[in-house]
This record gives C-alpha cells, sequence and structure tokens, in this order.
C-alpha cells in the first residue's frame, strides 16, 4: 500500500512534464470496489466480482473524478485545453487553474440586449439557490464570446453593475481561437438538440473540480432545478 | 542528350518539391464583398485577401505532422478533441492502412487536430465565408455560380462515392490556381459553428432555419442553393470532436499588410 501510494506520488508528478503524450495507464494505482458497497468501502487491487452480490467490481467514480490535491487529468476533462485567458481582474490564466472546484459556466458577451441578460438572470438564480457555506466550493463562469470588446476592465464593470463581483464569479476573455476552441468543446453535447437549433449559447454547463462535464442546461428562463440539483451533487457538503 | 534531359528533369523535380513544400503550395486570393451561396437575402459578406493552400492536406503530410507532435497519433489523442473513428485508417500511430494512398486527402480528423495542425504551420482553418468565397469559381472565373455546369459538376460529384480514396489535383484547378475544392472530400472549416461564435442566434434563427430544412431546399429557386443547401448541413450536423471518412481540411493564411 505504501508502494502504491509512492508509485502515485511520483506518478503525479510525472504528469505535468509529459501531459501532452502521457497514454493513460494508470492501472497499478486502480482500486476496485463493489458498485453496491456491499462491503462498505472496501476496496480490491484487481478487477473481479463482489463477493457478496456477485456484481462486477467497478472503479470507484470518486477516485475517477474529483481527487483533490491530485493533479491528474482525465481525457474528457477541459483542463486538457492549453488557451490563455484574462480574469475581470486582469488575470492571466489557464483554464486548469480554474482546477478544484466545482464549475458553473456559460457563455455570454456584455453588449448583448436579448438572451444575455436572461443567462445571467439564470446564472444568478442558480447561484442564490446555493446554501452560503457551499459557495466556497463553487466558481461560476461567465466566458465572453466577444474577446475584442469584452476587455477586463469590462468584464469587471458590468460584474460590478450586476452584483457579480463576489469571490465565487469569474469573468472570463480569451483569445478568438481559444473561444471558438471552448465553445466547439462544449458544442460537444449540442448533438442531442436538432442542428437547425440555434439556442447553443443559451446554455449553462456544470464541471466538476477535475473538469469533466457532468451537465448541463438548455434554453431560457427554464427550470434550474436539475442544475443545482447537478451542482449539490458534487458539493463535498 | 538522353542523359541531359533526364538530370534536366530530375533537377525539376526536385525544384518542384522545394517549390512546394515553399511558397508554392499556397496562393494568392484577392478578397472582395460577394454575397455566400447560401443565399441569405442580399447579406453581403467581406472577404480580406488571404493565401490559400492549393490542395487539401495529404495523408502524407499529416504523418509528418504527426511525427513532430505525437499527442494527435491515434492512440494518443484525447477523448476531449477526438471520437473513436478517429485516424480510422491507420494501421497505428505512424503508419497508414495499406490501401491508403500518401497521396490521399486525409481525412479521419477532427476539428480540433485539423487547426492543431493549421496552426503549428502558422497558418489557420479558412472560415466558412473565405472558404465558399474560393469555392465559387470554375476553371475561368471567379463566380462561377450562375454557370449551370458548375452546379451540375457539383452536383454529380455529390452523388459519387468513396472520392475520398482518390488523390489531390486529379480535377482541373480553379481560376485562382486552387484545386479540389469540390470533388474530392468535404473540408473542415473555422468556424463551421459559426452560429454561436456570433452569438447572434436570436437575428439568425428565422433565416437560417431555411439552410436545414429540406422544404426550403426544394423550393429554392435554382439548384446552386442546392449544393450549398448540402455544405451547409453537413456543417451544421458537425461535432468538432467528429472525424468522418469523407471530411479533410486545408489551411489559409492572412496577408500581413
Amino acid at each position: 500500500m505504501k508502494y502504491s501510494a509512492l508509485a502515485f506520488i511520483v506518478f503525479v508528478m510525472i504528469i505535468p512534464i509529459t501531459s501532452c503524450n502521457t497514454k493513460q495507464s494508470n492501472s497499478n494505482l486502480e482500486l476496485y470496489q463493489c458498485p453496491m458497497l456491499c462491503e462498505g468501502n472496501k476496496t480490491y487491487n484487481d478487477m473481479g466480482t463482489c463477493p457478496v452480490c456477485k456484481m462486477d467490481l467497478q472503479i470507484p467514480e470518486s477516485t475517477q473524478l474529483n481527487s483533490e490535491g491530485s493533479n491528474e487529468i482525465s481525457e474528457n476533462s477541459i483542463f486538457n485545453l492549453t488557451s490563455n485567458w484574462k480574469t475581470e481582474e486582469n488575470t492571466s490564466i489557464q483554464l486548469k487553474d480554474l482546477k478544484g472546484k466545482t464549475l458553473v459556466m456559460v457563455m455570454i458577451y456584455t453588449s448583448c440586449k436579448a438572451a444575455c441578460p436572461r443567462l445571467v438572470a439564470d446564472m444568478r438564480n442558480i447561484e442564490s439557490q446555493i446554501p452560503e457555506k457551499a459557495l466556497k466550493y463553487l466558481n461560476f463562469v461567465l466566458i465572453s464570446i466577444d474577446p475584442k470588446i469584452d476587455t477586463p476592465e469590462r468584464l469587471k464593470a458590468f460584474a460590478i453593475e450586476n452584483y457579480m463581483d463576489g469571490e465565487q464569479w469569474t469573468f472570463l476573455q480569451g483569445t478568438e481561437s481559444g473561444v471558438r476552441e471552448f465553445a466547439n468543446v462544449l458544442a460537444v453535447k449540442y448533438k442531442q438538440i436538432s442542428p437547425m437549433d440555434f439556442s447553443h449559447s443559451n446554455i449553462i454547463s456544470v464541471f466538476n473540480p477535475s473538469g469533466e462535464l457532468v451537465h448541463q442546461q438548455e434554453g431560457l428562463g427554464v427550470d434550474n432545478k436539475e442544475t443545482i440539483q447537478a451542482i449539490l451533487n458534487l458539493i463535498p457538503i | 542528350m538522353k542523359n541531359h534531359a533526364f538530370s534536366l528533369l530530375l533537377i525539376l523535380i526536385v525544384f518542384q518539391t522545394t517549390l512546394l513544400a515553399q511558397s508554392k503550395s499556397m496562393v494568392y486570393i484577392e478578397g472582395s464583398r460577394y454575397i455566400p451561396l447560401y443565399g441569405r437575402d442580399s447579406t453581403v459578406v467581406e472577404v480580406k485577401d488571404f493565401e490559400i493552400d492549393i490542395y487539401p492536406v495529404t495523408n502524407a503530410q499529416f504523418k509528418e505532422f504527426l511525427k513532430t507532435n505525437p499527442k494527435w497519433q491515434k492512440s494518443k489523442a484525447l477523448k476531449l478533441f477526438t471520437d473513436k473513428s478517429y485516424l480510422f485508417n491507420w494501421k497505428n500511430d505512424f503508419e497508414l492502412k495499406d490501401n491508403e494512398a500518401p497521396n490521399s486527402p486525409v481525412t479521419y480528423v477532427s476539428w480540433f487536430a485539423a487547426k492543431d495542425y493549421c496552426e503549428c504551420q502558422d497558418k489557420r482553418l479558412p472560415t466558412v465565408d473565405e472558404w465558399e468565397y474560393v469555392a465559387m469559381a470554375d476553371e475561368t472565373t471567379r463566380d462561377a455560380r450562375i454557370k449551370p455546369d458548375y452546379n451540375n459538376q457539383i452536383l454529380e460529384w455529390y452523388e459519387t462515392p468513396r472520392t475520398n480514396e482518390n488523390t489531390i489535383g486529379l480535377h482541373p484547378k480553379n481560376v485562382w490556381g486552387v484545386y479540389d475544392m469540390h470533388g474530392l472530400v468535404w473540408e473542415w472549416t473555422l468556424d463551421f459553428n459559426s452560429v454561436l461564435i456570433t452569438g447572434e442566434s436570436r437575428k439568425d434563427v428565422d433565416k437560417d432555419n431555411n439552410l436545414f430544412c429540406g422544404s426550403a431546399a426544394v423550393n429554392a429557386t435554382d439548384l446552386m442553393n442546392y449544393a450549398a443547401f448540402m455544405r451547409y448541413a453537413i456543417r451544421g450536423s458537425l461535432k468538432a470532436k467528429y472525424a468522418m471518412k469523407n471530411l479533410g481540411f486545408r489551411c489559409v493564411k492572412d496577408i500581413n499588410d
């Protein structure tokens, strides 16, 4: 056990160096668990079946994702994106700097008069329904699709104007190419709606602290209940 | 004499390849204003001057790219950026399947891979407007869209299966000197998902609904719109991580004044 912990640390330390071309081969540190938790949190080192219910053992989700302190980024994580962004405080960041908190993301632009104010209202509505003490686990991220106009100053002004200047709010200005790329990453889930439906941009996405998409809410002024539930599920309280 | 001709030929070949590798792989496109093929009523778009690859990117070129960019190799490409069929026609990280020609256009590539390929060469993917602008030329005219021949030819190609297995440059070049805009493969464009990018979805909805609606295509006043409908419908149905058998790409470059 000690050995595998050591191996894990070494593995984690190697990842940032070779992140571009590491194949996900972490078999030496995977632990298997009965999906029904027949024996509580008991884990096994090998694949097999649960001695109680005979179900196939699985890798528990909590170690796959959401493992705080781990630098491992899964293949589906948005933290694989290497584009550079600026926050409303004019700090330069990459998306992986947002790691560790549950992310609620939406794409807007501040000069937008029709859909965006309602999207912003939806975001505030969601935020207001999260218990206060849970907010520190959350980051509400508003990404501008209009990086030419939406400078950090403008985003900051927008944040203040809309009472979204707290710790839990982040506004991002990207490069044109970075924004387009990120939009296309989100579009991954758009396939469920018909190709003629252009409400793509009216989407609120929830990512777990490892940057994996867990929920998307489509449309304007829709019921936020599911989104809020998805967020609460990711919060460790 | 024979010997002389041979060495001349050799020199020519060497010279040509270096040329191809350098400037001659692209041609200059003089920008202009035009109404895109899909005919959004009287919406004129402006295309600035740019350079475009004469040919779509080939298997051989992509192979070179994979050597220096291992993250795009078949086994290493991230799921965030590719789907299961990414480089489906490759045996492994370095080799094409035996029946694939190096000189065929590379296909089974995702938008992310195509975008990175172009950016690695200091180029980018063409926008939809740029691509359509170059594609509306035939062998003699920059805007051949009113010619029945031009449209018939494109539609004929749309009916021809497995054109992706052909090699590049088999069709006559268009008036710009660009090959294979039609007749070989569909091509990725930078903003294939442009509706989101402009963010003007509320404005676009009514008009663009027509784009993907079959009945609208049938009602179109002429064939020209039909070919365009097909291209735009394909773009509209794509996801950036998709890889398809008959979808390749080429790059363009801005002109820096």
